[in-house]
């Protein structure tokens, strides 16, 4: 039976790896990432899970050991952060191209320089075209179910990719909070073994994975991953109504808030979504028609879905805790832009940058946010339509 | 063993998943010597069949014909000219290839 538990984030993450009942976790410790895996070592060593634990020697490692156990068929989970899976960079297109249904747990950590630990989304921005399936959580019972669904997700036939599962270090791994925790049976109907594909590797059947792939080819290989990701919309949208109808507790590519009537919404992803709410809340007491749309899904990026939920929305204001120095804005900011530039009707898109490397984003400063891009809507722009909102000028 | 059957150039619906080869040791009916812009051709008359050419070739494209004599493999052969440079007595001459 299902059970209402207090439980920390990073360890909400571990019981459900657990309870899917992983039989390879190849991982290197690193901060805020390091709960994660320790908790699944010690399952390992009390004989709670019976799983091949792999101590290696770098995320670089870790993930190419994680290539090679979900090649021969085994359910497959890891956990990085920041300069972790920047180590990994290279492995995580291979784990893609190579369609492998690994999944990893990202504790959002800002990448170096100064030396932070701290938060933000910098760390999987930097590799968002690996091919991988993205969802960001906002809490302990989201990155519980994340990670259930994420293994069905990834290893039904019509996907076979690789999701990473984000979360913000410290804010969302570190905290404490009550979740209900499913029980081994529930998840053994949820999620039964995992299938191992015909061609998955093994001696009395050799095959051969990511050969020299000459120019004649190497499109069509890339076009045909372009399809997969396109489809696992699809497939998310079912197993996350699936998990629905069995536990009640449903899942879409968004989670609005207060959207009814609003003309300006903040849209954004991950735990920071907690604070934004507030400050709906009381720009609401004030008689301000504002909401949030929280975005749990990046790659696949759901486009028609947003243009849908944003059709009579005035102003967004996309708030990122990630840039591309010298780009024209923050990873969610221009995807958005670029969605919306063929769109007949469309909002006034304001970009923000804020929680950089931990720092916290607080009510007021998203109400300043909200202002700002109010007038930006009368003409007030901003330079290219985005701005640092916590930077000491 | 059969050949495993893959239109040369698969559509992207076509290539397997992950363009991955379902079969072992395909390499064998891979021809390697379409890049080649010029062919070296043995004059059986000068050749002596002292197999310089079949030691120095990179490729293993040089054959040894029934009778004794030296040949070039051209599903192999690479075009790079080692083996005319290489025989003592020029007996093989690079020829361009020429699109039919
Ligand atoms: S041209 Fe080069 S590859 Fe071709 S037979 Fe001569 S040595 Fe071998
Ligand atoms: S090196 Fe020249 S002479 Fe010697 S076998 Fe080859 S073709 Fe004949």
């Amino acid at each position: 039976m299902a059970k209402r538990i207090a439980i920390e984030c990073s360890h909400a993450i571990s019981l459900a790896a657990k309870l899917a009942n992983v039989d390879v976790v190849a991982a290197y410790p690193i901060t805020p990432q390091t709960h994660i895996v320790e908790k699944l070592s010690e399952y390992v060593a009390d004989g709670e899970l019976d799983a091949e634990y792999i101590n290696v020697e770098s995320e670089h490692s870790a993930m190419s050991a994680c290539i090679g156990a979900s090649a021969v068929g085994a359910r497959v989970f890891t956990a990085t952060a920041g300069q972790g899976l920047a180590l990994m960079h290279e492995m995580l297109f291979i784990a893609a191209g190579n369609r492998l249904p690994i999944v990893m747990a990202v504790a959002n950590r800002s990448l170096s320089p100064n030396l932070n630990i701290w938060g933000d989304q910098s760390d999987m921005m930097a590799s968002k075209d690996c091919g991988w399936i993205q969802i960001y959580a906002e809490n302990a019972q989201e990155v519980f179910d994340f990670t259930l669904q994420a293994f069905k997700i990834a290893e039904d036939e019509r996907v076979m990719l690789p999701v990473a599962i984000n979360f913000d270090g410290f804010y969302v791994t570190h905290v404490i909070e009550p979740i209900i925790a499913l029980d081994q049976e529930e998840v053994k109907k949820f999620l039964p073994p995992r299938k191992i594909p015909s061609y998955a590797l093994h001696p009395d059947h050799p095959t051969t994975w990511g050969p020299i792939g000459l120019p004649d080819v190497q499109t069509e290989l890339k076009r045909q991953l372009e399809e997969a990701l396109r489809n696992s919309k699809t497939v998310i949208k079912e197993v996350w109504k699936e998990f629905g109808d069995m536990f009640g507790r449903y899942y879409d590519f968004f989670e609005p808030y207060r959207l009814e009537d609003a003309e300006i919404a903040i849209l954004m992803m991950g735990g920071h979504c907690g604070t934004a709410r507030i400050a709906v809340d009381r720009l609401r007491e004030k008689g301000e028609k504002v909401g949030l749309i929280k975005l749990r899904l990046f790659r696949p990026f759901p486009d028609e879905e947003l243009i849908k939920l944003t059709k009579n929305l005035k102003v967004l204001a996309i708030v990122d805790k990630a840039f591309s120095p010298g780009g024209l804005g923050g990873p969610v900011f221009t995807e958005v832009k670029a969605l919306f530039y063929n769109q007949k009707i469309k909002p006034e898109i304001v970009g923000f940058i804020a929680g950089l490397g931990g720092r916290d984003i607080r009510v007021d400063e998203f109400m300043v946010a909200v202002e700002r891009a109010k007038k930006a809507l009368m003409g007030e722009k901003i330079d290219k339509g985005f701005m640092f909102l916590q930077v000491r000028e | 063993m059969e050949k495993f059957k893959l239109n040369p150039k698969p559509t992207w619906k076509e290539l397997p998943i992950a363009s991955m080869i379902p079969q072992p040791a395909t390499s064998r009916f891979y021809k390697t010597g379409d890049w080649r812009s010029f062919r070296p051709v043995v004059d059986k008359e000068k050749c002596t069949r002292c197999g310089l050419c079949w030691v120095y070739c990179p490729d293993g494209a040089i054959r040894i014909v029934e009778d004794g004599s030296y040949d070039v493999d051209l599903d192999y052969c690479k075009g790079c000219g080692i083996c005319a440079e290489e025989c003592p007595v020029k007996a093989i001459s690079m020829v361009e290839e020429v699109e039919e």
